[in-house]
C-alpha cells in the first residue's frame, strides 16, 4: 500500500509540475515537451487506477499523435514567440488569484463528493476480476454503445477531411496528370499531317 | 495513508485550474491556449476514469474514450486553422483574428 502511495504522489507531482511548465515555459517547444511529460504521467495515474486500456490509449493517441502534431506545428511556424508573451506578467497576479480560488473550491467540492457521494461506499478501487480492463470496455463499447462508437469514427473522419481541406493548397504552376484528357486523346487530336516544302523546314 | 478517490479528484482539479490559468496568462499565444485546452480535457478524463473505477462502472471509461476522440479531432482541426491563418497573415497573434469575420 505504501508503494502505491509513493507511486501516486510521484505521478501526481510530475503531472502537475509539467502542466505548470506547459503554461509557463518561455519556449513553445519546451511547452510541448512538458505536455508530453504531463500526458505520460497521467497515463501512469490511469494505470494506478486500474484503467490500463485508457492509459495505453493516452500514450498512443496523445503522446504519439497529438503532441507530435503540436511539435510539428510549433517548429513549422516561423513566429516571434517572445512578442506573444507580452502581457504575461500583467495577467499573472489576477489570473493566479482566480485560478487559486477555483482550485480550492473544486478541491473542497470534490473531497466532499468523495467522502459523502455515491462513490464513498466503495473504498478500494475495483479489484481485477476474471476479465481484463480492455475486455470489460469492449463488452460494453461494442454492444450498448455501438452507435456512439460509430459516431466517434464519423467525428474523426470529419476532422480528417476538415484538416486536409483547410491546409490543401493548389499551386498554379504545377502540371498534374489529367486522366480524362489522356483517355480522350486519339489519332485525330494526337497527330497532324504537315506538308513540308523542300528547303523550308517546319516551324511551330 | 491510502490513496482514495479524493486524491485523484484533487489532482484533476489542480490540472483543470492550471489549464484555465494558462488560457488567462497566454492570451496572445494560440498554440499554448490549445495546449491548455488539452490539459483541461485531460483533467476531465482523470475525473471520469477515477469515478468509473470507484463506482465499479466501466461506462465512465468509455465516455473518457469519446472525450479523447473529440480532443484529438479538435486539436487536428484547430492546428489546421492555425496553419491556414499563419499562411494568410504571416503571424499568429490572436487579437488580429477579428479580421476573420464574414
Amino acid at each position: 500500500m505504501a508503494l502505491q502511495a509513493i507511486a501516486f504522489y510521484l505521478m501526481a507531482a510530475v503531472t502537475i509540475a509539467s502542466a505548470f511548465g506547459v503554461v509557463s515555459a518561455r519556449n513553445p517547444v519546451h511547452s510541448v515537451l512538458f505536455l508530453i511529460l504531463a500526458f505520460f504521467s497521467a497515463a501512469g495515474l490511469f494505470v494506478l487506477l486500474g484503467a490500463e486500456f485508457l492509459a495505453m490509449l493516452l500514450v498512443v493517441v496523445y503522446v504519439g499523435a497529438v503532441a507530435v502534431l503540436f511539435l510539428f506545428v510549433v517548429m513549422m511556424l516561423d513566429v516571434d514567440f517572445a512578442a506573444l508573451r507580452q502581457g504575461f506578467a500583467q495577467y499573472m497576479p489576477l489570473g493566479g488569484l482566480v485560478a487559486g480560488i477555483l482550485a480550492v473550491e473544486m478541491i473542497v467540492v470534490s473531497s466532499t463528493v468523495a467522502t459523502n457521494g455515491a462513490a464513498s461506499a466503495n473504498d478500494a478501487p475495483a479489484v481485477a476480476t476474471d476479465i481484463s480492463n480492455a475486455e470489460a470496455i469492449g463488452r460494453v463499447l461494442y454492444t450498448d454503445y455501438i452507435y456512439f462508437f460509430q459516431a466517434a469514427g464519423l467525428v474523426l473522419l470529419v476532422a480528417m477531411i476538415g484538416a486536409i481541406v483547410l491546409t490543401l493548397r493548389h499551386k498554379p504552376g504545377v502540371r498534374r496528370q489529367n486522366i480524362s484528357d489522356q483517355v480522350a486523346r486519339g489519332p485525330k487530336t494526337g497527330m497532324r499531317i504537315v506538308q513540308i516544302k523542300p528547303g523550308e523546314g517546319i516551324s511551330e | 495513508m491510502t490513496i482514495g478517490l479524493a486524491h485523484y479528484l484533487a489532482v484533476a482539479a489542480i490540472l483543470f485550474t492550471i489549464g484555465v490559468f494558462g488560457i488567462f496568462v497566454n492570451r496572445k499565444n494560440i498554440i499554448v491556449i490549445l495546449m491548455s485546452v488539452e490539459l483541461i480535457l485531460l483533467a476531465v478524463n482523470i475525473n471520469l476514469v477515477s469515478f468509473s473505477v470507484y463506482l465499479h462502472d466501466v461506462v465512465g471509461q468509455i465516455f473518457a474514450m469519446f472525450v479523447l476522440t473529440v480532443a484529438a479531432a479538435e486539436a487536428a482541426v484547430g492546428l489546421a486553422i492555425l496553419v491556414t491563418f499563419f499562411r494568410n497573415r504571416g503571424d499568429i497573434a490572436v487579437d488580429d483574428a477579428s479580421m476573420m469575420k464574414g
